[in-house]
This record gives C-alpha cells, sequence and structure tokens, in this order.
C-alpha cells in the first residue's frame, strides 16, 4: 500500500533581507544577497519553498588576530595584517558571499583603534570588493556606539548588515541603520524570549523587521550546539506559525565558535589520538554549520576556506529537489 | 485566537445614528480601533432599523474597506443581506451565521463556497436553543455532515455551541465548555470552535469581568474564536494571557504588544 506523505502548511513566511545594493540600487556592490522567504522548515521542498539559499560570509579582523591556530592562519598566508588584502583574497579566491568586517582592533583591550581608522578600513573595503559587506563591532558598548554609527553613514546606501544589537543596548545602533538605510544583527544570549523582546523594540523606534537579522548565539560541536539549534528550531516554528516577531532569518557565528574548541585547535602533538589537527579543525566548524543549517541558518560566519568548501556543497546537495 | 469584533453593529446608539446619516467617520474609527486592538475579524451587522438592509450592509463593507483590510464577518438573519455584502467585499469575509435547519444550510452553504467565504454555524435550529451538550452535539454534527456532503472545507466552519445568559440559565455555561471539547471530536480535519461571549453576561452586572473570565474558562476548553469587545482592554488582556499559559505564544517582556502585532 503506499504511503501518503503528511504534508505540514504554515501560515507565514520568514521576512525577506536584502543585503547590499548595485549601482541601480544606489549602492556600489555588484550585486545584492537576498536571505529569508522560506515558508516551511528547512530543505522540506515537497511542503515549502525556499527561495534564498544559505549564504556564508567570511570574517576579516582589523587586526591580526591573535588566537587563531596555524592550521586556520595557513590558508590564509601574508594577508592576516592587511584587512583589505584579506577582504580581497576571500571575494576572489575562496568565493565569499560576504564579508563580515570585524573591527576588534578598536576595543580598549585590543588596540583601541580610533574611529577614523575604523572608518578609513571601512571605507577601503567598499573601494577594494565589490560583494556586500557586514560590519561587526568590538563588543565594547561604548566604542561601538561611537564607531558604528560613523561606519553606517559613510556606507549609506550600500545596505550594509550591522551588529549586533542588544536588549540593552540597541537605540543607537538602530538609529543610526534607521538613518542610513541599513540592516541589523539582534543578538540574545541563547533565549527566545529575549530575540522576541529585542525585535519588537527594535521595531517600535521604527526601523521594519524586514530590516532585521536575528543572532540567536550559537556554540559549537560540544559547546552547547544542541541547546541552541533547539532554540532556533522553537522560535522557527513559532515564525512559521504566524509569530511574525520571530521571523526573521538567522545568522550564526560559527567560525569564532568551532575555532574557539580545544577539539578544534588543540595540536596532534598533545592529543595523537585525536588525529591531524587540520582535520579536525575543518570539520569541527563544517559539522557545526551543517547542524545550523538544518536548524534554518540562513548566514553563516565561518573561517576556514576548506570548511566553506565542505559546508557550499553540503547546501547544494540540500538545495537538490 | 480568531478574534471578531463585535462593535460595527446597528443596534449600537453611535453605528445605528451613523448608518442614519451615512457619516463614515465613526463605523471607520472603529474598524481602525478593533483592529489595531487586535481583532482578526469585524462583525458587520445593520441592526433591526434599517429599512434597506441590503442597501445598509453594502454601504458598511465599502466604508470599512476603505480603511482596513480585516476579514469582514457579515452578521444577519436574512441570507440575501448577507450576500449583498458578500458580493463586494474585497476583504476575507466570514458568514454570521448559519443554523443547523436544512433550509438555511441549503441557502448558506452553497453562498460560503461560492464567495469562498468561511462560515460560522450555529449549534441551535427553529426549535430554539439548546439545553444540553448532547443537544448541542447533535446540532453540530448535522452542520458538519452537511458541509461534508457539499464539500465545504470543514477548516473553515466555525461552530458555536450558543452561550446564554448566566443570569437566565446559569446550567448552561457547563453544558457549553463540555461541548466546545467535544465538537473538535466530530470530524478530521477538526471543525473550529466560537462563541458569541458578551451573551454570557447579558443583564448582568460586572459584564467585563464575567466575560473575560468565561472567555479564559472556555479557552482552557479549547476555544479558537470568540466574538467579543476587543476595546475591553482588561478583557484583550486576559484572553492574551491564557493564549501565552496555554503555549500558544512564545513569552517576551513585551508580550500583550507583541500579540497585537500579528
Amino acid at each position: 500500500m503506499p504511503q501518503e506523505l503528511l504534508k505540514e502548511q504554515w501560515p507565514n513566511a520568514i521576512d525577506v533581507i536584502t543585503i547590499g545594493a548595485t549601482s541601480q540600487e544606489g549602492g556600489t556592490r555588484d550585486r545584492a544577497i537576498k536571505v529569508g522567504g522560506q515558508n516551511g522548515l528547512p530543505y522540506l521542498f515537497e511542503e515549502s519553498d525556499m527561495p534564498n539559499k544559505p549564504v556564508i560570509a567570511m570574517e576579516v579582523f582589523d587586526i591580526e588576530p591573535v588566537d587563531w591556530p596555524d592550521t586556520l592562519k595557513k590558508p590564509y598566508g601574508d594577508v592576516l595584517s592587511n584587512p583589505v588584502e584579506w577582504a580581497k583574497k576571500c571575494e576572489t579566491e575562496f568565493k565569499a558571499d560576504l564579508i563580515a568586517l570585524r573591527l576588534a582592533g578598536t576595543h580598549p583591550d585590543a588596540g583601541n583603534k580610533s574611529e577614523s581608522d575604523a572608518v578609513k578600513l571601512v571605507k577601503d573595503i567598499i573601494a577594494n570588493v565589490k560583494i556586500p559587506l557586514i560590519i561587526l563591532g568590538s563588543n565594547d558598548e561604548e566604542k561601538d556606539n561611537l564607531i558604528l554609527p560613523k561606519c553606517a553613514e559613510v556606507t549609506k546606501g550600500e545596505k550594509c548588515l550591522i551588529g549586533d544589537a542588544a536588549q540593552k543596548n540597541y537605540k543607537t545602533l538602530t538609529a543610526a541603520c534607521l538613518a542610513y538605510g541599513h540592516n541589523i544583527i539582534a543578538e540574545s544570549p541563547i533565549d527566545i524570549n529575549i530575540a522576541k523582546q529585542l525585535n519588537i523594540l527594535i521595531t517600535e523606534m521604527g526601523l521594519p523587521s524586514d530590516r532585521i537579522i536575528i543572532n540567536p548565539t550559537v556554540g559549537a560541536l560540544g559547546y552547547g550546539l544542541e541547546y541552541a539549534y533547539s532554540i532556533m528550531e522553537r522560535g522557527r516554528i513559532a515564525a512559521l506559525g504566524g509569530d511574525k516577531m520571530l521571523a526573521q532569518p538567522f545568522i550564526c557565528f560559527v567560525g569564532q565558535e568551532a575555532w574557539r574548541a580545544k577539539e578544534a585547535k588543540a595540536s596532534a602533538s598533545e592529543f595523537p589520538e585525536w588525529g591531524k589537527e587540520l582535520e579536525r579543525g575543518i570539520l569541527w566548524e563544517a559539522v557545526t554549520a551543517s547542524a545550523f543549517l538544518q536548524a534554518g541558518a540562513d548566514i553563516l560566519i565561518m573561517r576556514h576556506p576548506k570548511s566553506i568548501e565542505i559546508v557550499k556543497e553540503n547546501i547544494n546537495q540540500l538545495l537538490q529537489k | 485566537m480568531f478574534i471578531v469584533g463585535e462593535l460595527i453593529n446597528g443596534m449600537y446608539k453611535k453605528v445605528g445614528a451613523a448608518i442614519q446619516t451615512k457619516d463614515k467617520k465613526p463605523i471607520q474609527d472603529l474598524a481602525i480601533a478593533q483592529t489595531n486592538a487586535g481583532a482578526s475579524a469585524l462583525d458587520v451587522n445593520c441592526g433591526p432599523a434599517s429599512a434597506n438592509p441590503k442597501e445598509t450592509i453594502k454601504w458598511l463593507v465599502e466604508t470599512i474597506q476603505e480603511v482596513v483590510d480585516t476579514t469582514l464577518a457579515l452578521d444577519s438573519t436574512k441570507p440575501d443581506v448577507i450576500e449583498a455584502g458578500l458580493s463586494i467585499a474585497k476583504n476575507q469575509t466570514v458568514i454570521n451565521s448559519t443554523g443547523a435547519d436544512v433550509e438555511r444550510l441549503d441557502i448558506l452553504v452553497p453562498m460560503a463556497l461560492k464567495y469562498n467565504s468561511s462560515l460560522i454555524g450555529l449549534a441551535m435550529n427553529k426549535k430554539g436553543v439548546p439545553q444540553d451538550k448532547f443537544q448541542r452535539l447533535e446540532l453540530a454534527a448535522t452542520i458538519v455532515t452537511y458541509c461534508q456532503e457539499k464539500n465545504f472545507p470543514i477548516e473553515k466552519l466555525y461552530l458555536d455551541p450558543i452561550v446564554l445568559p448566566v443570569n437566565v440559565a446559569q446550567a448552561q455555561a457547563e453544558e457549553v465548555l463540555e461541548a466546545l471539547r467535544e465538537f473538535k471530536l466530530l470530524s478530521d480535519p477538526a471543525p473550529k470552535t466560537i462563541v458569541g461571549l458578551s451573551n454570557i453576561s447579558q443583564g448582568t452586572v460586572n459584564r467585563s469581568l464575567i466575560n473575560r473570565t468565561f472567555l479564559v474558562m472556555a479557552q482552557c476548553s479549547g476555544l479558537e474564536g470568540a466574538i467579543l469587545d476587543p476595546l475591553d482592554k482588561d478583557l484583550m488582556d486576559a484572553l492574551i494571557s491564557a493564549e501565552l499559559i496555554r503555549n500558544k505564544q512564545i513569552y517576551c517582556d513585551s508580550f500583550l504588544d507583541a500579540y497585537k502585532k500579528k
């Protein structure tokens, strides 16, 4: 007897967010990237559509990263001390969909770069790469509130994605995104209630819900992945069921979490039974990313080019109907 | 919760006067206020005084559609008045309502199909209102079976068990609560349930308290829709809180406002 497939129909769809603007759209990017728009749980093409595929952003830092293991530094060669060259390499050689510029060096404890340094770098990157841009602060509230609005101002029209806004510090960044036409990342600490509340607070300031991306905060494989996964799943099911204040795409900072794991970066001489560190690190990042794709991730922020290659292949396989 | 705002009804003085003088503003104000307060649909009832209800309902529908795209619940005992409203409705519609008599079903079910409208089915017939949950179930089953035979989608059927005033028929409220649960077992997919809430407190004092207490109790019995006054803030807050506690909404600190953003 043939079995009938049980299909779920959802009343709501995820908002579509556009990152980047071409010259016709008032920016200088060579393409705009759309994420979101799905009206069902991920990759269930029998019952729902997924008009925009998940994308991968590669991180570029304004200072040479200090905590990256050699296995991660190697593919980048000598560009890690030159953010503009680094970004160009991500665009041309590694085929990143977006650049995620992390202004870590503006943090008072990590170089304390000035706002003019940050603005100059943002302008240089905009001039030298053509893919859409994500701009991230240093996680120092005071400094971010000073620097990110300036970066938003000089990239007016480019429809960047800027973050992160948090429940205790969202007003300055929301106002800047509103004034200069950008999208915002709303961050919550693996807490769906706060994710929803923050989206309400941001929309109440006048920024439409289709300019918000949810950063649910994730953990790497072995470091809370399941917890983050279940939070994303719960949020997505509520959103598809009609909750407009959770119906935004997800961004997952996979690279920073995966490469912090001891299992990803410890050397083979330290733990011979764990096998080669290069494969281990790449797989740790790729497996973490693939799990979040299944939870509904729309933008993955990643680091190792080889992990990215594996995850891109995974995305293409998932999208085959 | 499918909330039908009840305030656009000619039996209310202001609405009746607006209909008489063809004054759009009070009607449009009520349409906007109820929608903003969380109404999923707006009841549209010409009231008893209207000389030409077919023209009146058309005017009401047009007037409301100028300002909101909220679903319209066309409310009349006369099928031709309902059809007059349906014929010019651009917004989604609900027919309010049919009883369990075949003569009425024969007209209103094909009408709902023709206009792609939802339908409210009252568990009553020309013999009167039901006296216990068994009568309610029998009447509801008549409506469900009829709809199934005519291929009317059961998901678009809202069954109303008939709420009676607590000061007149005190034993009936409990029967209604039990009927609400059992209506869901009548078919698969199940019909939806709805109540005309304000009836529970007809002729009593402290109506708002009685309304919201009964509403929450009915929500515990799985109620999916209610015709009520969405501008009664205490009532809406109780409704939203009950939805939250029943895990229908994800909590956030602004959960009362969040509910209305849908």
